[in-house]
């Protein structure tokens, strides 16, 4: 019993200078196991009187509980200690790149396009398609440009043969929509679109939006309305927006929007009217119950001002440095 | 057009400046494309009189001119071959500062002293003229600037056009137009009729009068065909972008752009008899005053005498029969030709001048008299001559009619969205030349003879509204019933399409839908791909059956651009002609180069192979939930190799191709193979379902593996279906793992690991069950697709 305090004092060092688990392990089999030094004490206590015994045997208890106290703590500080060793060796460096695929990207036309689609969309216009391979009729005659019409010369067509074309712009599928639906209609069209010009500034192959809204009541007021907002959401900017009356021979009046995007300059992105009234009758419709507008705009022309794109070419030669620039 | 402003505000007198006048007629719709100087800017330039020419002494090229500025006379060295002795000509004086900022300073050419310059038109700005130095008047005033003299403070405006305003090209139908827009009084042209001195007539007979209701004729004998054209006309021809030829058709050409009617002269001599106004005679020929011979076609209204035809009508006179500087006697012509008649045959002989531009948009019917009245005063002031009496021929039947148009005020109203009062209303139709009659709900509209473009109500609303100005009209956005739109669940979009193939990597491109005919051969030789008649070259010349072509021609362009791993697709329309019909379908296409992973540290180096692109597609086909409808069959196609090819079939139905480009190709296209395409119909793909809940079983699954050795000409998927077919009903899934070749396997053979899942939805399947499945499945592999359990 007299070398309980120096038991515990060298137990206590014992684990305080312990170094691994395994040797706190030894240390507690050493002091505290069954045959440990500690407990050994404990099976002293016989030889003590009964009066002493249980002041003796709570004092060996107390020092044992110490030192399992020690040893937990010390434990748990290796444990920690071990776990920190760990991750310190797990350590990745976050700056090297993740693992996997590039992604690609919409081309810029593409981009355009959906985001035109989708403020129409949002006010109630559908998504009408047609065929590139268009016939004289749909393409020309029913939207009163008759044969050999001056505005035929505006539209350098591509021919197949004497009825076959290319469409030289979507307002065709204004003509076939008419033709199968009854008003109202709100539509736009969106596709390519081709003419036989082939220069810096044109493309024998280009994209256009074409729009139609037919409904009893539809004004000229409203289809400045529509296409004055338009631009300004589209360009998200306060767009100064001007009218100039023009001529296509399938709407009247007709016009052109020019826009100044504040420094002064006029630039023409659209044209438009309130449908001709010989359209509806070719169509089926009648042109004193219903009016209505169309719209037509080119969609690189919207991209190249959007994105500022200075070559129209660039749209249609696919290199990859140019189209990884739009996403 | 190109139009003097200083001609124009000889008629109308607007009190605003060139700038405003020229937003003010783009405004109204008649664009205005540009403002120029008529010519450059300079200073110091005078009219200059060579008094005398010499060689110079040390250069055979130059002269040694005496120049008189009226004031001194200088020495001045000049190149230009016409400098000589007598000539008038623009002289710029030392301290003269020409277009550019070009400072004309003493000089010494060869040794010899040079005091001033002698200019040509181009140095001045006036033309593209190099030719020699300008050519004066004689009577030109020496000393006095060369602004002044020629007028030179005076601006070009460019308008272009839209084909309904054939009115407006010329100076009066401008003026007209400025007129009306600035509330400003209009001189109109004065042509009083010049009162015949001979009797002499040339008869001119309609023969088709529905063409050519009215034609207006005279004789002019014994004009002086030795004057030169007066400097103002030249100037304003010049300034019109007309180039003065002689003094007979400098006039013509004068009373075109002044009143805008073409006119023609003949030399009378030539002429053979009467004129006859008629269809061309298939095959007939007709040298023309370009120099070029035509075969004209039946369609085709000819001028012709009594041998033949000589002009064509309302688009180029007859070289044989026209005017030269021998003529004396001429034979003007002044003539209404229905647009219809003139419409579109310019053209087809590839031809475009400024007499078929105004008639086919239409040329006033009532201003032939005029015309031909002012054409010979103008004639008889320059060339002289005695007038005979004007001839006409008329079939009134076929004239225009005059419109009248009913136009109510409640429709002007309900399509401006504003109430214009009846007032301003007269008042801007009566401005642009209408006559109204008031009328109950309206009024009833007289247009005048020049407007061809006016003939229904909304026709004069747009007059309307154009004048009133388009940025002065109201402005509101449409109401409209709101109905809840259909959206298909089961269909994809087009878009999500899109972005799937955009989150594996690939871009997309937009390629030309017509391609070279060779390249679109060796892409497909089941289609003969429908050409176009007029194509801009051999490459964009037939319409693609296909989008490989195209998107193999971008993998060509990046690849020779440094780019070794491209992934593109394209969406869009193939042209497919099926018996008589033509197919217009669209597709989604896609092109794969380079190696599987893009560059990186953690990548491997592995080049693509088949199933990189046939997981892509996949992927794609799985987005409708239909994966299993798809099915992919061993096949050949003109494009691919013949070894890596797959039909890609959708419940039996052919909706598309993928495979390996063939090696020759790729070679033949200069490629770093191996390039991997695939191409379905897009209805195909967007063509879903709607997903459809079964309950989850509460029991365990039970799995067993086996692998298998087969013929390697044995397909997965043959193996698969007697899998499905003998696994029992309860079978859930078959995974291939693994398909191994090599070691330990014959050749020729190839060993597939299987991994098949069942599950019961109700109970927990026994032992006894899955054995029995998988011996079956195993009996039926050997006996049906000779496939052994691997040992």
């Amino acid at each position: 019993m007299e070398n309980l305090e120096t038991l515990l004092a060298q137990g206590k060092q014992a684990v305080a200078e312990s170094e691994t688990l395994a040797a706190l392990d030894e240390i507690r089999v050493q002091y505290l196991g069954k045959k440990g030094e500690l407990t050994s004490l404990l099976k002293g206590l016989g030889k003590l009187s009964a009066e002493e015994r249980p002041a003796a045997g709570a004092r060996i208890n107390e020092a044992k509980e110490a030192l399992q106290a020690d040893i937990t703590a010390r434990r748990k500080a290796l444990e920690t200690a071990a776990l920190e060793a760990k991750l310190a060796a797990e350590t990745v460096d976050v700056s090297l790149p993740g693992r996997g695929q590039s992604v690609g990207g919409l081309h810029p036309v593409t981009r355009t396009l959906e985001r035109i689609e989708a403020f129409f969309g949002s006010i109630g216009y559908s998504v009408a398609e047609g065929p590139e391979i268009e016939d004289d009729y749909h393409n020309f005659e029913a939207l009163n440009i008759p044969a050999h019409h001056p505005a035929r010369a505006m539209h350098d067509t591509f021919y197949f043969d004497a009825h076959r074309l290319l469409r030289t712009h979507t307002s065709p599928v204004q003509v076939r929509t008419m033709e199968s639906q009854e008003p109202p209609i709100r539509i736009i069209c969106p596709g390519r679109v081709y003419r036989c010009d082939y220069d810096q500034t044109h493309s024998p192959m280009f994209h256009q939006v074409e729009g139609l809204l037919v409904d009893r009541n539809i004004t000229f007021a409203d289809l400045k309305g529509t296409l004055e907002q338009f631009l300004r959401e589209f360009f998200e900017e306060d767009v100064k927006v001007r009218f100039r009356p023009s001529y296509f021979p399938f709407t009247e009046p007709s016009i052109e929007v020019d826009i100044d995007r504040g420094d002064g300059k006029w630039l023409e992105v659209l044209g438009c009217g309130m449908v001709h009234p010989k359209v509806f009758e070719y169509s089926g419709i009648d042109p004193e119950e219903y009016t209505g507008f169309a719209f037509g705009m080119g969609v690189e022309r919207l991209a190249m001002l959007r994105y500022g794109v200075d070559d129209l070419r660039l749209f249609f030669e696919n290199d990859l440095r140019f189209l990884g620039q739009f996403k | 057009m190109k139009f003097s402003e200083q001609w124009l505000r000889e008629l109308v007198q607007p009190q605003i400046g060139t700038q405003e006048l020229a937003d003010q007629l783009s405004l109204s719709g008649l664009e205005v494309d540009g403002v120029e100087g008529v010519a450059g800017d300079f200073t110091g330039v005078v009219v200059g009189e060579i008094l005398t020419a010499e060689q110079h002494p040390n250069a055979d090229k130059l002269q040694v001119c005496k120049v008189s500025d009226g004031e001194q006379t200088v020495q001045v060295v000049c190149g230009a071959p016409n400098a000589r002795a007598g000539l008038k000509t623009a002289f710029a004086r030392v301290g003269a500062v020409l277009p550019g900022n070009f400072k004309i300073k003493k000089a010494k050419l060869r040794q010899v002293e040079s005091f001033g310059m002698l200019c040509a038109e181009d140095e001045l700005g006036l033309s593209e003229d190099h030719g020699g130095i300008m050519e004066l008047a004689a009577d030109a005033p020496v000393g006095s600037d060369i602004r002044e003299y020629l007028n030179l403070n005076d601006k070009i405006i460019d308008v272009d056009l839209t084909p309904n305003r054939g009115d407006c090209l010329s100076i009066a139908g401008m003026a007209r137009e400025v007129g009306v827009l600035n509330k400003a009084a209009v001189t109109e042209v004065e042509a009083p009729a010049v009162a015949p001195v001979i009797d002499d007539r040339f008869e001119v007979e309609l023969v088709d009068g529905h063409a050519c209701p009215r034609y207006l004729g005279r004789v002019i004998r014994n004009i002086n065909p030795g004057v030169a054209t007066p400097l103002w006309m030249q100037e304003k021809l010049r300034r019109s972008g007309v180039r003065s030829i002689d003094p007979v058709v400098d006039v013509t050409n004068y009373v075109l752009l002044e009143l805008g009617q073409p006119m023609h002269a003949f030399d009378l001599k030539k002429l053979d008899s009467g004129i006859k106004v008629r269809l061309a005679e298939e095959g007939e020929k007709l040298s023309l005053l370009d120099g070029q011979e035509v075969e004209l076609n039946a369609d085709t209204l000819v001028i012709a005498d009594a041998k033949g035809p000589v002009a064509m009508a309302g688009i180029m006179g007859g070289e044989p029969t026209s005017v030269t500087d021998q003529t004396r006697d001429i034979f003007l012509e002044s003539a209404f030709f229905a647009p219809l008649a003139i419409a579109g045959r310019a053209r087809s002989y590839g031809l475009h001048t400024d007499s078929s531009h105004r008639f086919e948009r239409g040329v006033d019917w009532q201003l032939q008299r005029k015309a031909i009245e002012r054409a010979t005063a103008l004639l008889l002031d320059i060339v002289g001559g005695e007038p005979g009496p004007v001839i006409e021929a008329v079939n009134e039947a076929e004239l225009p009619a005059v419109e009248q148009v009913h136009l109510r005020h409640a429709k002007v109203t309900a399509v401006l969205a504003l109430e214009i009062p009846a007032a301003e209303i007269e008042e801007i139709l009566t401005r642009l030349g209408m006559q109204l009659d008031k009328i109950e709900d309206g009024w009833k509209v007289t247009v005048p003879s020049y407007r061809f473009d006016i003939s229904i109500e909304v026709d004069l609303i747009e007059e309307i509204a154009r004048v009133y100005g388009y940025n002065n009209l109201p402005v509101h956005t449409p109401t409209a019933k709101l109905p809840i739109p259909p959206i298909a669940e089961a269909r994809q979009t087009l878009q999500s399409l899109r972005r799937h193939l955009v989150a594996r990597g690939y871009q997309e491109a937009i390629t030309y839908s017509f391609i070279e005919a060779e390249l679109q051969k060796s892409f497909d030789d089941q289609h003969e791909a429908i050409a176009l008649a007029n194509p801009i070259s051999a490459e964009m010349a037939v319409m693609r059956t296909t989008l490989w072509p195209g998107l193999t021609k971008a993998l060509q362009y990046n690849q020779h651009r440094q780019q070794s791993r491209v992934r593109l697709f394209e969406t869009g329309q193939r042209f497919l002609p099926k018996d008589d019909e033509l197919v217009q379908e669209n597709v989604i296409a896609g092109i794969l180069a380079g190696n599987r992973d893009a560059e990186g540290w953690t990548a491997g180096k592995d080049k693509l192979d088949f199933f990189d692109a046939k997981g892509d597609l996949e992927s794609l086909l799985a987005l409708g939930g239909c994966a299993d409808q798809f099915s992919f069959v061993a096949d050949r196609h003109v494009a691919l190799h013949p070894g890596q090819t797959a039909r890609i079939e959708r419940n039996g139905e052919t909706v598309g191709y993928i495979g390996a480009l063939h090696p020759s190709l790729v070679k033949q296209l200069d490629l770093n193979g191996p390039v991997y395409l695939f191409e379905v119909n897009q209805d195909a793909v967007t063509g879903g379902k709607l997903p459809r809940f079964s309950s989850l079983s509460k029991f365990p699954e039970s799995r067993r593996d086996l692998a298998v050795v087969a013929d390697q000409a044995t397909s997965f998927e043959a193996i698969r279906q007697v899998v499905e077919a003998e696994a029992g009903e309860f079978l859930k899934q078959v995974t291939l793992f693994d398909v191994y070749q090599g070691q330990g396997i014959e050749p020729g053979r190839k060993s597939l690991a299987l991994g098949l899942t069942w599950q019961h939805p109700s109970r927990t399947l026994n032992e006894d069950e899955i054995n029995s499945a998988v011996s079956a499945v195993v009996s039926a592999l050997r006996e049906r697709c000779g496939a052994m359990l691997r040992e």
